[in-house]
């Protein structure tokens, strides 16, 4: 296996003298840093460092020591799954790849001397950077709120205590009390997740607040899985939920977040919990290393390589590639196009035609569960999609509750491909 | 190996076609013979009942076997692969009956169904004709999908026999690894690892030609060429 593989990777011999010993941190041995353990930087890293054996030093820089994954975190909210099994640490990736994990902030890249800067202050030099930040939210994009009100409204749109906060909010909202989602323009991360979201807090409301009322104010026309939602609404939390789009006000609004309110091209709202989720924008860091253009990093379509600069690679929700969304999914495809395309410039090995896909699980209610999906190829100007699919309305209730099954199985293997 | 469920069904229905008269002349012909069929159907009675009296044994019944769903007998324990296959819209036809009797395991993957197969194409017409007989729906429309004359596309040999290079396998598994865990637990989505070749090969084909249902394995199973396919199978044959 060994063997094929070294033909298969076409390793010089110096390479192959390195394999005997993978864990020896040999000098010279080309460096790559990777910024943020989510679904991107995670993948890629370990994809990069079992890929190679050894050849490649592979370091992974995060703040967090438990990565608490965004998807499923609806899930949560709804009661189908508990916040300790979404977090996941970095300790199999530093023991069995040999990666080394640094639990830091980077603060800033220089790129003309390959380096990076780390909070803690040290620098850390490296030969191919690769970036997956996740996102940030645009300031002054709902007018009242900024990240600062995130206690009294949160996002809960990156993962952990965000969630936790939501979910306490919106159980403590009294009988009959009203929730409100402000709804994201796109592109934004996980374009069905705002909406699993609203179908998963109704789901825990209908258990303890069958009263209680979902308001919707959202400034797109349409949104992913629309008709599936929509009629997983009416099906399972009739009279429940209502939806403003822009044709009503929906892109008008405004929050205060001290006064409980939401105001809808100008007509005032009390409500009881609200979560509001913002227009987006690649992770800072992104936008120090001058990475970005607008509000995201662009990247060839073939490589994921930042078009910016050709030793920096950009993965995940940061980037502007085309037709992909913006999903752990799709991280975790694009990291591993990006880990062939870095071990072939530094180790020389194969380097295959790009193929990414995608694939988006969504509950609505008890096991009822749907999916979109499509498979990408690179063309000159962007990652394009080539064939797609969706759930049907009216599926019968045994390939719902397999579907959901299915996302529990996907979880459990993407978890794994990223953490090892 | 040449053994190994070559054939793929593809099947002609009334509906898919146009222009109905000339079609439901075609398929009105006899699926087989079904007194032969009978006297086949004794190899299954170990397990299977059919008739007025049938009940489940080790095998479900099979009265009113075509046009159910996969897996559809309330209370029945069906293995988990033919329980998925039915979730995900394996619905039993006589394309469908004829590939899993054929290749039981070909067609769903760990079948609990313990029937190494039927090789000979007549032979499994016969049976089926006999079969047809208690299924009550739609018995009397012998144009309606059930009973549609089964057209068979011969997966060929050469496709079968093609040597799957491992590394190459390892390389495209990082797609398939998003899903199916590499350390082959199976949690909602099946296991893929330790597979026989040609069960994974013929199973990724037989997606590829929209046979089994499942729309992201389609998709997935379409992109891939007959070598990548049997690279794929070749690795996860291997997989430690
Ligand atoms: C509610 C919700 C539901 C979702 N559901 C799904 C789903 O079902 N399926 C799906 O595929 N996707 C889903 N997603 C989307 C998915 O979570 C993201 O698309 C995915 O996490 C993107 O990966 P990433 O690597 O770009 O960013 P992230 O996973 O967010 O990782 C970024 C990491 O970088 C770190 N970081 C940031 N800046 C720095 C810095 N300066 N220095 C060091 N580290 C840094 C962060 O701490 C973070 O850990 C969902 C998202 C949400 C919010």
């Amino acid at each position: 296996m060994t063997l094929d593989r070294r033909a298969f990777i076409g390793t010089t011999a110096a390479a192959a003298a390195t394999l005997a010993a993978p864990m020896v941190r040999a000098q010279g041995r080309p460096r790559v840093v990777v910024v943020g353990g989510g679904c991107g930087g995670a993948t890629a890293a370990r994809y990069i460092a079992k890929d190679s054996e050894g050849a490649i030093d592979v370091t992974l820089i995060e703040p967090t020591r438990t990565y608490y994954t965004c998807f499923f975190s609806n899930l949560y909210i709804g009661g189908f799954q508990e916040m300790d099994d979404l977090g996941h640490g970095y300790g199999t990736l530093a023991a069995d790849y040999g990666i080394n994990v640094v639990h830091d902030w980077v603060t800033a890249v220089d790129r003309d001397a390959k380096s990076v800067t780390l909070a803690s202050g040290g620098a850390l030099p490296y030969d191919r950077l690769v970036v997956s930040p996740g996102i940030d939210f645009v300031e002054g994009s709902v007018p009242g709120w900024s990240v600062a009100d995130q206690d009294a409204m949160p996002h809960a749109y990156k993962g952990g205590t965000q969630a936790e906060l939501l979910k306490a909010q919106v159980m403590a909202m009294p009988e009959g009390g009203r929730y409100a989602m402000v709804a994201p323009p796109n592109p934004y991360r996980c374009p069905p997740g705002p909406y699993e979201r609203v179908s998963m807090v109704a789901h825990a409301l209908s258990q303890v607040n069958p009263t209680a009322k979902i308001l919707i104010v959202d400034p797109k026309a349409k949104f992913s899985k629309q008709a599936l939602f929509e009629e997983g609404w009416q099906k399972h939390y009739s009279g429940m939920i209502e939806r403003i789009g822009p044709d009503f006000g929906g892109d008008k609004v405004e929050v205060d977040p001290a006064a409980m309110t939401v105001s809808i091209d100008g007509m005032v709202e009390k409500v009881d919990a609200c979560n509001v989720i913002p227009a987006q924008k690649a992770g800072r860091i992104a936008h120090q290393a001058g990475l970005t253009e607008g509000n995201w990093a662009p990247v060839e379509p073939d490589s994921m390589r930042s078009k910016k600069d050709p030793n920096v690679w950009v993965l995940g929700d940061a980037t502007s590639q085309g037709d992909m969304p913006k999903s752990g999914f799709s991280a975790n495809s694009q990291a591993k196009v990006a880990a062939m395309a870095i071990r072939g410039e530094l180790t020389g090995s194969a380097v295959f035609p790009a193929r990414y896909s995608n694939t988006c699980w969504s509950l609505i209610a008890t096991e009822d569960g749907v999916k979109v999906g499509a498979s990408y190829e690179p063309t000159e100007e962007k990652i394009a999609s080539v064939s797609s699919f969706i759930s049907d309305t009216g599926e019968d209730a045994a390939l719902r509750r397999q579907t959901y099954e299915e996302s529990l199985g996907w979880y459990s293997g993407i978890t794994s491909d990223m953490f090892g | 190996m040449a053994r190994i469920a070559a054939h793929i069904a593809v099947i002609l229905t009334a509906a898919a076609l146009p222009g109905g008269a000339a079609v439901a002349l075609e398929e009105a012909a006899p699926i087989g013979d079904a007194e032969r069929g009978a006297e086949l159907f004794t190899d299954c009675v170990g397990c299977h009942q059919v008739g007025p009296e049938a009940e489940n044994r080790i095998g479900p019944h099979l009265n009113d076997i075509f046009g159910r769903r996969a897996g559809a007998i309330e209370g029945f324990p069906y293995s988990e692969g033919l329980a998925r296959m039915g979730a995900d819209g394996l619905t039993w036809t006589l394309e469908t009956l004829d590939a899993y009797i054929e290749n039981p395991r070909a067609l769903v993957s760990r079948t609990r169904m313990a029937y190494p197969g039927m090789e000979s194409a007549g032979d499994r017409a016969d049976l089926l004709a006999y079969l047809r007989q208690f299924s009550a729906s739609p018995a009397n429309i012998p144009e309606a999908e059930p009973t549609a004359i089964v057209r068979e596309v011969d997966l060929p040999p050469e496709v079968l026999e093609i040597a799957g290079d491992p590394a190459y396998g390892e390389y495209l598994s990082a797609e398939c690894t998003t899903c199916h865990r590499r350390d082959g637990a199976s949690d909602g989505i099946p296991s893929i690892t330790n597979w026989p070749e040609e069960d994974f090969v013929v199973a990724m084909h037989a997606y590829r030609q929209e046979i089994r249902p499942h729309p992201v394995m389609q998709m997935m199973a379409k992109r891939l060429s007959d070598d990548e396919i049997a690279a794929l199978a070749a690795y996860f044959a291997r997989i430690d």
